[in-house]
């Protein structure tokens, strides 16, 4: 029998002001099997630690359970501690009496008897516990990067600056993403694209980077350190090592009235276009639901001018494979189109516009050049109307998000002093519910906007828009002043809610990376791995965790960077040993594991099997130790019995239930 | 001797005021999570609930449930990762198929379905994983002591 | 019974703690300008329990019951909801007559259905 001690932890008031540890210690101590059993004020603490150690030391230990916090919480550093004295660290069970037991239970009597009963049954489980050992796997140094947005730059430049090689797949013809489209940025008002495009610049002329534009990720397999991946390049019927971005083919295409996505659909593009002048990589894209080649066989104006010959219409999908050690998600997000918000009249009038459209309105490389003018008229507006959380912080999940989308209040800010800066004869009011503006500098821009500038806030929601005389109507209630507000508007800005990019559900579900309800992705710890998804080796920067402006997005991507190069550095990971084996003298080679095997782990042999005297040759199935990631789907369906997981063994669970029914 | 021990303790029980015992199956990424995210946000459930920690809800044996039931336990709860969420991408709907399966052998063999139950919790869910638990406890308490499945030489 | 936050709440169905105070109830309000007491106001005085101004208020009589406060609200709190659920409270109060046996031939009208006139009757004496 096992010689094992116990360690219970007061966790100082967090355990022990709902449970009795003097009493749990002595009751675990009467276990079988059981020769040490202490209490402690702070078992994680140096001194708890060496507490651990001596006793593993003067009592020759085998085995050790620690009753305290979660195993998510310290069971890395209570392993630690005990392989520090020579122990194997798979010779040791956490019994959770903090998060699942004095954190949720007040009555101090029932809480005790849990604690005795979870220790009891990490006691059954211990003595069923061998010695696990951990094997290097090899470390793939490279990175992917999923998303080219600032977030994306941000990382992929990191990471390439530290030495490693990073491959960025961006959806659309060029990176720069969101940043790419904004005029100018809050609380400093510097230019977006002054900002941006360098960044592009250098991103592109990175060589450790590779830019692969016009793509989408296919297909992932693989683990943390060694992921394999399948890129599908889209066809742009330019090859893109010909191509100099002259932009003359972009010229003389015949299909000009295409909407133009750069900006918002508010003017129109050729069918081949290069999005914008800073592209990177700057190379044209044909669109073939516009061309007028595609659709009738005719014209192929744009490969007769083309100088470089770089125009090919057969070209098709290219798949890149490549291995990565490191994913980082960078998916980032869209502004919703407020289509369902009919009261705001943004399917009927072209006056009523979203914040993102009127960017692109206001930005010197928008399609007015950055006069802004009135849509339907032409006109300079008189007034423009702001309306904040529109599909924000809404319960009717047909429509609205039931988060706050963060960057609105400020953008607003944003808008309405350059509208004034510019135009200050222009009447800007703003409709609020609430001002949020946390962050360095924040509050001071929106006062200025009030104090400085002269821009109406009210506080109350618009109720509704109509279409008046020449202009809008907006009917919107004064909450301060208890009126309702009858106004007339040549211009209404939605601040519509952020959402994150459609394309990060099909990658959460291909990835096992986990998100929440909204489709953000979670990360591990809401506050200690903000960077981590939980599935080791994917790592999140920017809007596809959750809404965030750009200095933030900047520092989870260089975050994130941080934790790629850590994991990168190393030559090896150390692999978990807690995986499925299969007992050869049991296996009856019926495949049923391979099949419900999600990472092909079990493959099958002709091994010579001794049982019971006979010597025979049999198909027995035999599990990949660096593939298998022990889940244990495979020993649930073997149907003799053979398959069993090392760490949660079928005697293991089951002592631990008897343990607790007892 | 230890044959007399546990009988006395058995009759004692008896008489005592009778409080369930639950066991939860939660699988190590998402409901374990779960439940200590239900822990730091101090969300109350009963004391009776007592949890399994497996890698997968796909790790989870239809024997393990029996064997509870055989031990005396009044409900089983197995909780998991969202469809689609699973950390070994499948091994939820694995779960889910067997038991099914399970299910409607115990229903077969006059089990009430109630006494066990599977519940979807991720790792942000503290207050569904606390409101699952108290619902799931709420419900054994009304069905009262699992007596069919108890095997009577571990019960008396 | 008295009428209490309680009664509103459970005849309405819909929580008020829910309310953000964003005010687009009021702002949508067709009939904002006559009411003493606005949609907002409504969620705001029967979440704090201050519901006698509310029942002797001519503004229970001034909604239209268009609903547009309930479509539009995006807490899903409904403040039409309550505006009707106190006006149902005030109606079902015993001993309020609010139609009187003897005045009724005189609102006689051929055009008027027999059934209106027994449920008119049955929903406003008390």
């Amino acid at each position: 029998m096992q010689r094992i001690g116990v360690f219970v932890c007061w966790c100082g008031s967090n355990i022990a002001a709902t449970v009795d540890v003097k009493a749990v210690a002595e009751a675990l101590g009467k276990q079988p099997g059981v020769v040490v059993s202490k209490d402690y004020q702070y078992m994680c603490s140096a001194s708890g630690q060496n507490l651990i150690r001596e006793a593993i030391r003067d009592s020759r230990l085998d085995a050790v359970v620690i009753c305290a916090c979660s195993p998510h919480m310290h069971e890395a550093t209570f392993r630690k501690c005990v392989s520090a004295e020579g122990m194997n660290p798979y010779m040791l069970e956490i019994a959770n009496i903090r998060e699942q037991d004095s954190w949720v239970h007040k009555d101090r009597k029932a809480a005790t008897e849990k604690a005795i009963s979870l220790g009891t049954a990490a006691i059954a489980k211990v003595q069923l516990n061998a010695p696990l050992f951990e094997s290097p796997n090899p470390v793939t140094k490279r990175a992917l990067v999923i998303g080219g947005g600032i977030a994306g730059m941000q990382t992929a430049l990191d990471i390439a600056e530290a030495g490693f090689k990073v491959d960025i797949v961006e959806q659309k013809p060029t990176i720069g993403g969101k940043m790419a489209q904004l005029d100018k940025t809050f609380p400093t008002l510097d230019c977006s694209s002054c900002i941006v495009t360098p960044k592009m610049v250098d991103v592109g002329a990175n060589e450790n980077i590779t830019i692969y534009s016009y793509s989408e990720v296919e297909k992932v397999s693989g683990f943390i350190g060694s992921f394999h991946a399948t890129i599908k390049q889209k066809p742009r019927y330019v090859d893109a090592t010909k191509c100099t971005g002259c932009g003359l083919c972009t010229t003389k295409c015949p299909s000009k009235r295409n909407l133009n996505e750069f900006n918002m659909n508010l003017n129109m593009r050729p069918a081949i276009y290069i999005p914008f002048a800073q592209a990177v990589p700057l190379v044209a894209t044909l669109d073939p639901t516009a061309c007028i080649h595609f659709k009738t066989g005719k014209c192929g104006l744009c490969q007769k001018v083309c100088e470089a010959g770089a125009i090919d219409y057969d070209q098709q999908p290219t798949y890149i494979e490549q291995d990565y050690g490191a994913i980082v998600l960078a998916t980032g997000y869209n502004q919703i189109k407020p289509t369902k918000f009919d009261e705001y009249l943004y399917n009927n009038s072209p006056d009523v516009v979203t914040s993102l459209e009127f960017e692109r309105m206001m930005s010197a490389s928008g399609p007015t050049a950055g006069d802004l003018r009135v849509p339907s008229t032409g006109k300079r507006p008189r007034n423009i109307v702001f309306i904040q959380c529109v599909g924000s912080r809404g319960k009717d999940t047909c429509r609205e998000k039931p988060y706050c989308s963060k960057v609105c209040c400020m953008y607003t800010a944003k808008h309405t002093i350059l509208v004034k800066d510019h135009w200050p004869e222009v009447d800007c009011t703003v409709f609020y519910i609430d001002v949020r503006t946390p962050g360095k500098n924040f509050d001071e821009f929106y006062r200025r906007a009030v104090e400085e500038y002269g821009v109406h806030y009210i506080k109350g929601m618009v109720g509704k828009v109509e279409q008046g005389d020449g202009c809008l109507k907006v009917q919107a209630s004064d909450l301060l002043n208890n009126r309702q507000i009858h106004m007339n508007a040549d211009l209404v800005v939605l601040a519509a809610a952020v959402e994150p990019d459609p394309s990060a559900r099909h990658l959460g579900t291909m990835l096992t990376a986990s998100m929440d309800t909204n489709d953000f992705f979670s990360e591990a710890h809401a506050k200690l791995r903000p960077v981590e998804s939980p599935t080791a080796g994917i790592y999140l920067a920017g809007m596809c965790q959750g809404p965030k402006d750009i200095p933030e997005t900047v520092a989870q991507a260089s975050a994130a960077a941080s934790k790629v190069i850590g994991l990168l550095s190393k030559d090896h990971l150390m692999s978990n040993p807690c995986i499925a084996h299969s007992d050869p003298t049991l296996c009856n080679g019926c495949s049923q594991c391979t099949n419900v095997c999600a990472y092909g782990a079990i493959s099958y042999q002709d091994q010579m099997v001794v049982y019971k005297g006979v010597r025979e040759t049999r198909r027995v199935a035999v599990v990949n130790e660096a593939v298998c990631q022990g889940c244990g789907a495979c020993t649930v369906t073997c149907p003799s019995g053979a398959m069993d997981l090392r760490g949660f063994a079928n005697n293991q669970i089951m002592a631990e239930v008897d343990a607790i029914c007892n | 001797m230890q044959l007399t021990e546990e009988k006395t303790a058995g009759e004692t029980a008896v008489e005592e005021e009778y409080t369930p015992l639950i066991v939860a199956f939660c699988c190590n990424w998402c409901s374990y999570s779960g439940a200590d995210t239900a822990g730091s946000s101090r969300f109350q459930y009963p004391a009776n609930i007592k949890i399994v920690r497996v890698p997968c809800s796909g790790r989870v044996n239809p024997l393990f449930i029996l064997r509870a039931f055989q031990r005396g336990a009044d409900g089983v709860i197995i909780c998991g990762c969202h469809p689609g969420d699973c950390h070994y991408t499948t091994g939820n709907y694995y779960a889910r198929r067997r038991m099914t399966l399970l299910f409607s052998m115990l229903d077969y063999l006059g089990i009430e379905p109630e006494r066990i139950r599977m519940e979807w919790v991720s790792a942000a869910e503290g207050a569904k994983f606390a409101a699952v638990m108290n619902d799931f406890a709420a419900t054994i308490n009304r069905l009262g002591k699992n007596r069919k499945l108890r095997d009577l030489r571990c019960a008396k | 019974m008295a009428i209490d936050r309680e009664t509103i709440v459970q005849i309405s169905g819909s929580n008020p703690r829910l309310c953000m105070k964003c005010g687009k109830c009021s702002g949508t309000c067709p009939a904002y300008d006559k009411m003493e007491y606005h949609p907002h106001q409504f969620v705001d005085m029967v979440d704090r329990g201050d519901v006698e101004p509310l029942l002797h208020s001519q503004s229970l009589y001034l909604c239209l019951s268009c609903m547009a406060c309930v479509e539009r609200c995006p807490r899903n709190v409904a403040p039409g909801k309550f505006i009707e659920a106190v006006r149902l409270a005030v109606v079902r109060q015993q001993n309020m007559d609010h139609l009187i046996p003897e005045e009724i031939p005189g609102m006689l009208n051929e055009d008027l259905p027999q059934q209106a006139i027994v449920t008119a009757f049955r929903k406003y004496k008390k």
